[in-house]
């Protein structure tokens, strides 16, 4: 008897599962879109906030006093910027900033674009820790050569220095990709939607919860394991070819008859 | 003669340790010169003094007649008439051969990809290394690597070569090609300032020898007096123990 209500409801469940993607398919598929736009930007920019902080903490103290102070005062506004935001969940950064701008400084902000803010300029707070390490594992002697040719600190962190920094924290920034994925799904508390919402929204019209979600479920995991095989491809693809080819001087150019008959042959 | 590196009164302190005391010295236009020395003796630190990677503590340098402790003065232009050739190496990681050779001409001296190219090539034949422009560090030899660091410093078309212990990190089988690479230069009327302990290198190319014992300039005289005829006694004990064995 129990067999055959289990078997029932397996059916059943299979039956909403394909019902809820027949009809539903175009929600899931802008709620997909708005957490991949959302995550793509977030960790390009956050990214880009990353690098730019770590080369500023990096920037060793010059004789100068005043340069020496202003870089102190930088470096202590980065400091907490680093630590307020790691420190704080970004659902609850998410609220505060979004009701926030709105209460204090009546500012109406765009529910998208509060969206990539948020999860952008926490990603920069993780990604600086993490650039920082980069930097600081790159081998004193990189510096100094780059020094010694006549480059300043920009132009060393430009051209030889982050290059090879990016390349050691690809790994790294992909976990955090990742991360951005799936954590998105907290912008629905600022009605952001994102396929968590889309999803919330599509079991309001069902009154199912276990079928929907679950196709949800499915469409992070295909996102987030297509994000990591592209990293890994763009690691290799960075890491260039394994072998070089010697360039042969003139004095190797030596006819063998097997080029000269391929030679013929063409 | 023009000299064209005069150190005066140099010193440098690490915390309370002093590695250089009241160091004084010239370099002329077209002169090798190489500095010997035990490990410690502050040698390395001198070079580093005199491209600025180390701040003396007090003390001038001049180059060409320019004090270059002065505020006034452009480090990074001095240091792009200074090549320097590390025990290390430091070939970029995130460059190849030729990059090496070229990044600092085109984003340091501003010359146009092309002129930096041929320029690269042209020192990068001297070295011997110019069928390996695609490799990558990685794919190198101790000596091979080497002798692209040299091809690199010398592509910014310096005045001065700095050579700090430049065959110290090589394989003994690979030291050979890198001096000859050095000798060539050496004959070609480059300035150049070596630390090295290779004693019959010092002895074929150097137009002087300085011998730097416990931070002070012990003794310098043309290679012959310092090899044949040392007159001080510490000179002497430290040829022994190297030469001797």
């Amino acid at each position: 008897m129990i067999l055959i209500e289990r078997f029932g409801v397996t059916i059943m469940t299979w039956k909403w599962f394909f019902k809820v993607i027949v009809d539903y398919w175009p929600m899931f598929l802008r709620g997909a879109g708005v957490t991949l736009l959302i995550s793509i930007i977030g960790t390009v920019l956050g990214f880009a906030i990353g690098l730019i902080i770590g080369v500023i903490r990096t920037i060793p103290l010059s004789d100068n006093m005043v340069k020496r102070v202003i870089l102190k005062i930088v470096n202590a506004i980065l400091t907490v910027y680093v630590e307020v935001f790691r420190g704080t969940p970004m659902i609850v950064q998410a609220m505060v900033i979004y009701y926030g701008s709105l209460m204090l400084f009546n500012i109406d902000m765009d529910r998208m674009f509060a969206g990539v803010f948020i999860v952008s300029i926490n990603t920069g707070a993780y990604m600086a820790e993490i650039v920082r390490g980069g930097i600081i594992s790159i081998d004193k002697g990189q510096f100094e050569a780059a020094h010694a040719i006549g480059m300043n600190h920009i132009q060393t962190m430009l051209y030889v220095v982050l290059p090879q920094v990016i390349r050691n924290i690809l790994p790294a920034t992909g976990n955090e990709f990742v991360i951005n994925i799936k954590d998105t799904s907290v912008l629905n508390v600022i009605s952001v939607t994102e396929l968590f919402f889309q999803t919330s929204s599509i079991t309001g019209n069902v009154f199912r919860f276990f079928e929907p979600f679950l196709v949800a479920c499915i469409i992070y995991l295909i996102m987030t394991l297509t994000v990591t095989r592209l990293l890994r491809w763009l690691e290799k693809k960075i890491d260039g070819p394994e072998h070089f080819n010697v360039i042969p001087g003139n004095q190797m150019q030596v006819a063998r008859p097997e080029d000269l008959a391929k030679k013929a042959g063409q | 003669m023009d000299n064209i590196i005069e150190v005066r009164h140099l010193s440098k302190w690490f915390g309370s340790n002093e590695i250089l005391k009241d160091i004084n010295f010239n370099v002329k236009k077209g002169e090798v010169v190489c500095i010997i020395g035990a490990s410690g003796s502050g040698k390395s630190t001198l070079l580093r003094c005199i491209n600025l990677l180390e701040k003396p503590s007090g003390g001038e340098i001049f180059y060409r007649g320019k004090n270059i402790l002065s505020d006034k003065h452009d480090l990074q232009e001095y240091r792009t008439k200074m090549g320097m050739v590390f025990q290390q190496f430091n070939l970029f990681n995130n460059h190849n051969v030729l990059g090496n050779c070229t990044v600092g001409q085109i984003k340091v001296l501003g010359r146009k990809k092309e002129e930096a190219v041929e320029t690269a090539m042209k020192y990068l034949k001297v070295v011997g290394m110019d069928q390996y422009i695609n490799a990558k560090p990685s794919q190198l030899s101790g000596g091979q690597k080497q002798r692209v660091a040299i091809a690199r410093a010398l592509s910014m078309e310096p005045d001065v070569m700095l050579f700090d212990e430049p065959t110290s990190a090589l394989d003994p089988e690979m030291v050979g090609e890198v001096l000859n690479v050095m000798k060539d230069l050496a004959k070609s009327g480059l300035t150049m300032l070596v630390v090295t302990h290779e004693m019959g290198f010092a002895a074929e190319v150097a137009d002087r020898v300085v011998f730097m014992d416990k931070g002070v300039i012990a003794e310098e005289g043309t290679a012959r007096e310092i090899f044949n005829n040392p007159k001080q006694e510490r000179t002497r004990e430290f040829l022994k123990r190297i030469i001797g064995n």
